[in-house]
């Protein structure tokens, strides 16, 4: 690691100002950047953490019914807080890296880094939620931008996710052997209107909602739904762990499973 | 009843208080005054020509005492091979120089090429950074058969071309096993990987280099299993240093599964720098440079043949196997295909002719030696899968055409050049289908085809050659150390004693295990014994720890050297009781005279011999103190039968164990409680290899699976509950213990289980798959089921 400046703002606004430094990166939770910086892979000037701002940690719902969290709250916190007001994600954030992840990582910092096999994007997606940042609103379907990339601009914190709870949801996660994050994920979530289906770790170009199925499923909400459907092997990614049809053909098993769970 | 003491006795691991409790002593908590510290700039081409590397920006950096390159070692001498195989022409093994810093060329990612020594661990490699290179990449040479082929591009420009030595084994019987394949009702064939795996020992390799200017003497502290090794290759091959100027300690160490038997450049530069600078010099190796320095294991491509006569008796068998050697030599790299994995290709069967041929390759990798098992898992491995294959080919139950091959009359001289002392296999599978159930399986079946599995239980034996080994035997074979094992046990006055043993452990007890054999011989308790290890001022020479041969050969030279202490001490204890020598009789601690109620205790004699006031002098030496070194008469032969039962999710491909049952027969057993973790810790690792393990380059050479990100290792939730049994024993007839040996059993019996088990599910859920590489990683098994 090399040498950095290290700042510990307590307001949002203390953040942005001290982001506004040359070289200047925000730290979250420190479960990606960290372990990038012992590796000598990032070298930033001054690391702001966001760890001591108050107005970013906890989970509350909101006059709509939406589950809030802020941007600084840890996975483990959410786990807890929303055990019975969204189970799917506190299911989610729970079995999210191990314990240690679950304590120091954030909900802002696995959203701000978009990991193309991190879980969150996943649940983000097929809640239609919302990613409040100290500049304003993103939806979800806007935020998304592709392996590693968001529609945040240089600087800009998140603050806040806006969860809509769907009437019933479920994240099937199948586990990369080494790293135990998402080969593939699917997190189904099922509204009064609509049914969404987003995809993790499956697509080289990120999370993904799955339209077919979201069409199929809101007909049907139904495992036998989606058996008619195929997904296409193009763009899915192939590694050491799996070929772009085996993960092709993991979008299709989990979100079955997922429905089945519902 | 099981004992609470002495030989037999689950006594609880006396070394483990420290490991929990924080307060071992591993190399990297050794920190000496005015300690300085290395960082290695290493490749990260996999081959290429050196043509400059620039240190003098660097040179200036903050901390910077001084930088090593290849040019500074032109005059020492390069990392020894401690193994010649003759190959089958009768000409010695292409053997490459091994620099310590490379020298011209580099030929793998992670081949160190600069030695930055700072003031700090991070000014070391802050300068490293600054270092100027100019390498003109060349071709990488990954696969093995591409290497071997005319006009590939050389590893070693000066060798004549990457094969190390085409081995034949025993050539003389080819022709005959050629012809029993002529002859054969059946041939079975397969084509196998056994894949290459990162050994990941918990605590990474560390080296401290110290040199005391008043004496002479060096001092190197390192992550070794075998010190003295080390000293003896370490100060006679590479840095001209005699044994009595040079001290090796491997304090406590975290693991090694023998990758850290090797002698290593970095400890050859800790030492050499230590000297050069007058100051001591310390490198800790980080998780990331393990991965691209210590030696990996396996890595064999295998064709095997098994023919069968009308009657399924295995008539002949034949392998074509490459084995990768990396880019040099690892010192015992060249043994491991050859002499510990062709010698048992036997297995447990009589099959009357076997010829192996290997062909050892230079690639542009990390160097590949012994890992656990060390060339037996890759025999037993092939062996059990191709023996699998022909039963299901033939359609008849693969335990029924096992035994009906099995060795059952010992001692058995195998036609590849081994003789089993003594073993009992229809024991142990007997035994291993009682803790199975196997007529239990189809409703199991059943129950998981409920929720959609598949279901399959795969069972295969496996032998192994411990106790390594007769000295006078592998000298013939090419070794160039001997493989005895030493002991001094000294008694002090007060009757305690110390035990200064030439083996070490590294996890695997010894400090329990061996007081317990030293206090049943004597009769007293066990806390009385002190076990001394690792440090080559205060220990006898001695050859370490690997093969499973602590025990069999260290605790045989222990009891040697007890026997000569209780031989001197009944001298004492006659002239004590003024009775002759022949009537003393020693137990519990007590010696006796034969028919009377005469006794001394054992602290009585010690005191004796160390205040001779009433002693026979005129006969014997004051003292109790004795050593004893002793070469074994021929290998143990731990044996087993193994089986597995696993589910598969057709859908995924994800493969669960259900149960692992092992049935070993490790001859007799000291410390019940320690076989067992030894089990557990060998089948994690076989099982880890079965689904998960596997080191990958790119064909540019750069190692894919370079971090736990993907290399998968073993978690405890991949593995089920096991069930171990070593009650079947035919202790072994030519050790004064009786024993075997059990460190590498687990990881050398398991996958071919897995294997067979997984290939029998898929095969039982109407897919026509007989094989699958390993790992069988969830992917790969559901590519196999999908065509």
């Amino acid at each position: 690691m090399y040498e950095f400046e290290f700042k510990r703002p307590g307001t949002i606004a203390d953040a942005v100002a001290a982001l506004g430094a040359e070289e200047a990166q925000m730290l979250g939770g420190g479960q990606t950047l960290l372990p990038t910086m012992k590796q000598r892979l990032a070298a930033p000037a001054v690391l702001v953490s966001l760890g001591g701002i108050a107005e970013m940690q906890g989970v509350c719902t909101d006059d709509a019914g939406r589950i809030c969290v802020g941007g600084g709250t840890t996975h483990a916190a959410v786990a807890a807080a929303t055990a019975e007001s969204y189970p799917a994600l506190s299911h989610l954030a729970g079995h999210i890296g191990d314990p240690a992840v679950r304590n120091r990582g954030t909900i802002g910092g696995s959203l701000a880094n978009n990991d193309p096999a991190a879980c969150y994007p996943a649940a983000v997606l097929a809640s239609g939620a919302n990613v409040v940042t100290n500049t304003r609103e993103i939806a979800a379907d806007d935020f998304f931008e592709g392996m590693f990339t968001t529609a945040l601009n240089d600087g800009e914190i998140i603050t806040e996710v806006k969860f809509p709870v769907p009437v019933a949801a479920n994240y099937q996660k199948f586990l990369q052997p080494a790293s135990r994050f998402a080969l593939t994920g699917v997190f189904v979530a099922k509204f009064a209107g609509a049914v969404r289906v987003a995809v993790t770790g499956a697509s080289e170009d990120g999370v993904f909602r799955w339209s077919e199925a979201e069409a199929a499923l809101s007909g049907n909400f139904s495992p036998e739904a989606v058996d008619g459907l195929s997904v296409s092997a193009d763009g899915m990614i192939a590694d050491l762990h799996g070929s772009a049809a085996y993960r092709a053909n993991l979008v299709k098993v989990l979100t079955k499973r997922a429905v089945a769970a519902c | 009843m099981p004992k609470d003491s002495g030989i037999g006795a689950s006594s609880k691991r006396r070394e483990d208080v420290r490991f929990l409790t924080g307060t071992g002593n591993y190399t990297d908590d050794i920190n000496l005054n005015g300690q300085a510290y290395v960082h290695f700039l290493r490749s990260d081409v996999a081959h290429g020509r050196l043509n400059k590397v620039d240190t003098s920006v660097a040179a200036e950096m903050p901390g910077v005492v001084r930088i090593f390159t290849g040019a500074d070692f032109e005059g020492v001498g390069g990392l020894p091979c401690g193994w010649q195989v003759t190959d089958k022409h009768g000409n010695p093994m292409q053997e490459p120089a091994h620099p310590v810093l490379a020298q011209g060329k580099v030929r793998h990612v992670g081949d160190p090429i600069a030695a930055v020594v700072a003031e700090t661990a991070a000014q070391a490699r802050n300068a490293a950074e600054a270092i100027e290179l100019d390498i003109e990449e060349l071709p990488a040479v990954i696969d093995m058969k591409e290497a071997v082929k005319e006009g590939a591009t050389k590893v070693h420009d000066d060798l004549e071309s990457n094969l190390c030595y085409d081995w034949g084994f025993v050539e003389e019987n080819k022709a005959a096993v050629d012809e029993a394949f002529e002859k054969a009702a059946h041939v079975t064939t397969l084509e196998l990987v056994n894949q290459r795996l990162v050994a990941n020992p918990m605590e990474p390799r560390v080296a401290v280099g110290d040199y005391n200017r008043a004496t002479g003497d060096s001092t190197l502290y390192t992550t070794s299993q075998n010190p003295h090794v080390i000293r003896l290759l370490m100060g006679a091959f590479v840095l001209g240093i005699p044994e009595h100027k040079l001290r090796v300690v491997a304090p406590d160490v975290g693991g090694g599964f023998g990758s850290k038997i090797f002698h290593y450049a970095e400890e050859a530069f800790c030492t050499f720098a230590a000297k050069a600078l007058a100051r001591p010099v310390k490198w800790t190796s980080s998780r990331s440079e393990a991965f691209i320095s210590d030696a990996h294991g396996r890595d064999h491509v295998t064709k095997i043949e098994l023919a069968l006569d009308a009657d399924n008796n295995f008539t002949a068998l034949r392998t074509d196997t490459y084995a990768n050697m990396g880019a040099y030599l690892s010192t015992f790299a060249p043994s491991v295909p050859t002499w510990l994995h062709g010698t048992l290709m036997a297995g447990n069967y009589k099959t009357p002719l076997i010829y192996v041929n290997v062909k050892a390759v230079f690639t542009n990798t990390v160097a590949v030696d012994a890992y656990r098992g060390a060339g037996r898992p890759e025999a037993t491995y092939q062996l059990e899968r191709v023996i699998d294959k022909a039963a299901r080919e033939l359609g008849v139950d693969p335990v029924d055409l096992r035994r009906q091959n099995f060795i059952t009359e010992f001692p058995y001289a195998t036609p590849v050049a081994v003789e089993y002392d003594t073993g009992d296999y229809n024991a142990t599978m007997d035994r291993l289908l009682e803790m199975v159930d196997r007529d239990g399986f189809e409703a199991r079946a059943a129950e998981s085809a409920k929720s959609g599995k598949l279901r399959g239980f795969g069972v295969n034996t496996y032998i192994e050659a411990c106790g390594i080994a007769p000295s006078a035997l592998v000298g013939q074979l090419g070794a160039r150390a001997g493989l005895y094992e030493s002991a001094t046990v000294r008694v002090n006055a007060t009757g305690g004693l110390v035990v200064m043993t030439g083996s070490h452990s590294h996890g695997q007890g010894h400090e329990t295990a061996f007081p317990q054999v030293v206090a049943d011989m004597i009769g007293i308790s066990e806390d009385m014994v002190e076990i001394v290890h690792g440090d080559t001022a205060n220990t006898p020479m001695g050859m370490g720890t690997y093969g499973s041969r602590s025990l069999a050969v260290g605790g045989s030279a222990i009891v040697r050297a007890t026997e000569k202490i209780i031989n001197k001490a009944k001298k004492i204890a006659a002239h004590l009781m003024e009775a002759s020598e022949g009537d003393i009789e020693l137990k519990d601690g007590q010696f006796t005279v034969a028919g009377t109620d005469k006794s001394v205790a054992w602290g009585d004699v010690t005191l004796a011999a160390y205040v001779p006031h009433n002693y026979p002098l005129e006969e014997i030496e004051p003292g109790l103190e004795e050593t004893a070194f002793y070469d074994p008469a021929n290998f143990t032969y731990p044996a087993g039968a193994y089986a597995c039962e696993v589910e598969v999710d057709p859908d995924t491909g994800k493969v669960t164990i259900c149960s692992f049952a092992a049935a070993d027969d490790f001859g007799n057993v000291v410390n019940p409680m320690i076989v067992e973790g030894q089990v557990h810790g060998g089948l994690a690792q076989g099982i880890g290899q079965a689904l998960l393990e596997g080191a990958v380059y790119d064909e540019n050479g750069q190692l894919l699976s370079a971090s736990y990100m993907d290399y998968a290792m073993p978690r405890a939730d991949d593995l089920p509950s096991f069930q171990v049994d070593h009650s079947c024993a035919t202790p072994c007839t030519h050790n004064p213990l009786g024993v075997k040996g059990c460190g590498e059993a687990g990881a050398i019996g398991s996958p071919p289980a897995v294997v067979n088990a997984v290939v029998d599910a898929l095969q039982r859920g109407g897919h026509n798959v007989t094989h699958i590489d390993m790992p069988l990683s969830p992917g790969r098994v559901w590519q196999a089921m999908n065509g």
